[in-house]
């Protein structure tokens, strides 16, 4: 009987399960765009081309395509349709960013301070974005655990998470966790660690605890199993701090790392290597270029700026070739905006790429495909194929040219942003209250 | 002692075929020269003599001010165009550059630039843009140029030649300067040492979308007092030269101690050195405008993101503006998401003469980008362009010597493999008053220098 309950709440719990995952298939809306230049990142692009999206998922991808009745037809003219863009770093859509009191804060996670009504969405949906990885801050050795959004301007927090993507937990190295440019307080101590050296010697002792804390659960269920546990046998503490280092441990979690020069990211290739958990990608990694191949044979991507550069010390040798030369070398690249502003530009940033040695092609997979496959969401997102979910951005140019401008933003087949619309709203609202063009 | 140099110059072609003469002129002429002023001018004397003439040829030619050569070639002479055309012959023994699939176009100014002042944002020891206190007209930025900034390099390989430098922070910031980016010191690339006092009136309300703690404090007080304030410091400035004035003719009367702020001050109050005021919100405009014209003084407008609302009476007044970065959110969200995009739209439009700015030392190169988002938006891109050469050029009014390929002008000119404004473009060449100048840099080296690992294995 109790093997019958079990099996049936089994069964429940993945339909369940199973109707909760597949429920954008039925949320998603419907559109058919017409007449685009398909930039489909991952195949060739398509001149003149259609797109049909049925319940927020390409359909159907070819020329002359037809609507079935009642679906919106967007009518592209020949401008430029593009994967909805991904940030792979930044900070928007947050209620907070930093719990800067401490150097290790593994325990806090950013899915549980997600701000919908956070206006830099729609700043972001302006310029063509429409999923992020929005982190934790660089104020702590260890941060906390990131999400990855996408952008549904006007829903509740809970449906812009992206369940399908990798748990990322951040880390960070360098000035910012040094506290190297903040002027103390009479009276208030140095945070530790104040150095590089302290920064990885923090690290590896709390991976060392966390080994512990493993060890000591290990030991502890090893005895609850025994034919004859011990009377007085008691479980280990929880430590929510520890567990989520487990976990990373455990391969459950992936590292993010914020790090800026050469020798920080080897010696943090080298902790992986001795801890045993993986690398997601370097943020900002400004001196990749110079160890490219020790990146490369880690397997390790990076998630960096074109040219926002010496801003500090560990900046100053940060060239715009960065994105360029690492892809060339074969790393997976991916331009990231970690700001509310840049976010609306990053195409303008992946552009700049085409100056430094890409192809307008391999630029374009910087802000889509790439990223998508440093978050885990790569068969979901990040090209346009049939399959995918309909996450698009429409431009009226060529996305790299300095010249374009984004038209509309469409997210599994709803228009989350649609200047046309908007413009026509803003003209009769100023006619109705005379205000600014 | 121009007129004697000039005077050789015109003499030499005649000479040429004679060597021997040329010399025995030039002994002559030195000779003269030192008897006259006990001064032999050998450098000018030098140059002068080689009179070498450098020919760009087949190039597409975009003069900015007249219509596009689709192939011609540009002649330099002396460090100015000495000619341009489709059919210009070119004399024998000029360098020639060969240019075919390249775009010649006048080197860009950026009009609003911390170039030099500071090289790592972050750490305070390399930063110059910035003096303590309110009231500083007595600080000027030439005098702090770091002329070996490793951003110089960088935006000159991005086709930007000229840049006007400024010190912020504070009421009166301090005299800006217009400087060629090339030059072995400062003073070297001085094109106008003191080009115009810099004025900072309260920045609008905090941008939204920056994160906590990143963004600028909201300002306590009121551009309307700021206003008043700046008119007790001019009419002190007007009563300290009236004193002074008054004591010169009148040996009865003390002159006034020195007072610095009146006295840096004093080209500003009579008219002499145009004030560029930041200024932002519409409101604080119209009561700039209105200032500028009870004072009497020159005035450029820097930053102007509400400038659209009030674009008519800015053209009215015949008030220049330099747009401020366009790499920012509109510092009032109801404007618009676009405010700061078609800001410089709707001023061109309304006749307002536009430039542009990177407002920035780190990403100065990027001054072309934000010419094109505007465009990107709305202007036209002729105007883009005119809008980072000609335009600035006029502003700051040295529109006689750059800003556009003329003969005549100076021979600051950049080869491109394409549209001056794409992202995509690289520069090939720059020529900066003649000379072709490096285009390696900070970038560059680095690049090489970790390439160099690979081709050791």
């Amino acid at each position: 009987m109790r093997e019958k309950i079990k099996k049936t709440g089994l069964l429940l719990s993945l339909l369940v399960f199973f109707l909760s995952s597949a429920s954008w298939l039925l949320a998603g809306g419907d559109l058919l765009i017409k007449n685009a230049t398909i930039l489909t990142v991952t195949g060739n692009t398509i001149p003149n081309g259609d797109v049909l999206v049925i319940n927020g998922v390409i359909k159907q991808i070819g020329q002359n395509l037809t609507a079935p009745a009642g679906v919106r037809i967007i009518e592209a003219n020949g401008r430029y349709l593009m994967p909805g863009i991904i940030d792979t770093h930044t900070h928007i859509a947050l209620s907070g960013t930093n719990e800067g009191t401490d150097a290790i804060t593994p325990e806090v996670t950013m899915a549980e301070v997600v701000n919908a009504d956070d206006t830099s969405i729609f700043t972001a949906l302006s310029g063509g974005v429409t999923m992020v990885h929005t982190m934790h801050g660089s104020a702590n050795v260890i941060g906390g655990t990131n999400v990855v959004l996408k952008l549904k301007w006007g829903k509740p927090s809970e449906e812009l998470i992206v369940k399908e993507a990798y748990p990322t937990l951040k880390f960070a190295l360098g000035e910012n966790v040094k506290q190297s440019n903040r002027t103390l307080l009479p009276g208030r101590p140095q945070r530790y660690p104040a150095t590089r050296m302290g920064a990885n010697a923090l690290i590896r002792s709390e991976l060392m605890r966390a080994k512990d804390y493993m060890a000591a659960w290990d030991h502890y269920e090893q005895l609850k199993k025994s034919k004859n546990p011990p009377a007085n046998l008691l479980p280990p503490r929880k430590d929510l701090r520890l567990e989520t280092l487990a976990d990373l441990l455990r391969g459950k979690l992936i590292a993010r790392c914020h790090a800026y020069v050469a020798p920080e990211m080897i010696e943090f290739l080298n902790l992986s290597r001795e801890f045993g958990f993986k690398i997601g990608a370097f943020e900002h990694a400004w001196e990749a270029y110079k160890i490219t191949n020790e990146l490369k044979a880690a397997g390790v991507g990076i998630s960096v700026f074109i040219d926002s550069w010496a801003y500090k010390m560990e900046a100053a040798e940060g060239i715009a070739y960065n994105a360029a030369y690492c892809t060339q070398k074969g790393l997976l690249v991916s331009i990231n905006s970690d700001s509310g502003e840049r976010i609306r530009r990053l195409f303008n940033e992946a552009g700049k790429s085409v100056k430094y040695g890409l192809t307008q092609d391999e630029a374009l997979k910087l802000i889509t495909i790439n990223a998508a496959k440093q978050l885990g969401v790569d068969r979901l997102v990040g090209s346009i194929e049939v399959g995918k979910q309909a996450d698009l951005a429409l431009f009226s140019q060529h996305p790299m040219s300095a010249y374009t401008r984004c038209e509309m933003t469409i997210i599994e087949g709803d228009v989350y942003f649609d200047r046309e619309a908007l413009l026509k709203e803003r003209a009769a609202a100023s006619t109705k209250k005379g205000g600014l063009s | 002692m121009k007129i004697k140099n000039m005077k050789v110059n015109r003499i030499k072609p005649v000479l040429l075929k004679n060597k021997n003469q040329l010399v025995f002129l030039a002994a002559l002429l030195g000779l003269t020269l030192l008897s006259i002023y006990s001064f032999p001018f050998p450098a000018a004397a030098q140059t002068e003599d080689k009179a070498e003439v450098t020919a760009i040829v087949g190039a597409k030619i975009v003069p900015v001010t007249g219509p596009v050569i689709d192939s011609g070639s540009i002649l330099i002479r002396n460090g100015r165009i000495a000619d341009l055309g489709a059919n210009i012959s070119i004399p024998s023994g000029a360098k020639v550059i060969e240019a075919k699939g390249l775009i010649a176009y006048p080197g860009m100014i950026d009009s609003y630039s911390w170039l030099g002042l500071e090289e790592i944002s972050g750490v305070r020891a390399t930063v110059d843009n910035r003096e303590t206190g309110r009231i500083n007209p007595q600080v000027k930025a030439i005098e702090a140029l770091r002329y070996d900034s490793m951003h110089i390099p960088i935006a000159r390989a991005n086709g930007i030649v000229a840049a006007v430098v400024v010190p912020s922070g504070g009421l009166i910031s301090g005299q800006s300067t217009l400087v060629k980016l090339e030059g072995w010191t400062n003073r070297e690339m001085v094109i106008k040492e003191s080009l115009a006092m810099i004025i900072e009136l309260p920045a609008l309300r905090r941008s939204r979308g920056e994160f906590a703690g990143f963004g600028r404090q909201q300002p306590q007080v009121t551009t309307e007092k700021i206003l008043d304030e700046l008119r007790q410091i001019f009419q002190k400035a007007r009563m300290y030269e009236k004193r002074r004035e008054a004591a010169r003719k009148n040996i009865l009367l003390s002159p006034p101690d020195f007072d610095e702020a009146s006295h840096f001050l004093l080209p500003v109050v009579k008219g002499e050195l145009p004030v560029i005021f930041s200024v932002h919100a519409d409101k604080d405009i119209l009561q700039t405008i209105k200032f500028v014209q009870e004072e009497k003084i020159k005035a450029i407008f820097y930053g102007v993101e509400q400038g659209f609302k009030v674009a008519k009476e800015i053209k009215e007044a015949g008030i220049p503006c330099i747009i401020g970065s366009l790499y920012s959110l509109p510092p009032v969200w109801e404007d618009g998401y676009d405010a700061l995009f078609l800001n410089p739209v709707i001023l061109n439009q309304a006749g307002v003469k536009i430039s542009f700015s990177s407002s920035s030392a780190s990403t100065a190169k990027d001054l072309p980008y934000h010419a094109a988002k505007a465009a990107a938006f709305g202007l036209k891109p002729e105007e883009a362009l005119k809008a980072v050469t000609i335009y600035p050029a006029e502003i700051f009014g040295v529109d006689k010597l750059m800003g556009s390929l003329e003969p005549g002008k100076t021979a600051s000119i950049v080869l491109a493999d394409g549209d001056l404004l794409e992202l995509g473009t690289k520069i090939q060449k720059v020529f900066i008053d003649g000379k072709e100048v490096s285009l390696e840099n900070r970038y560059t080296e680095l690049l090489k220098k970790f390439e160099q690992r690979e081709a050791d294995k």
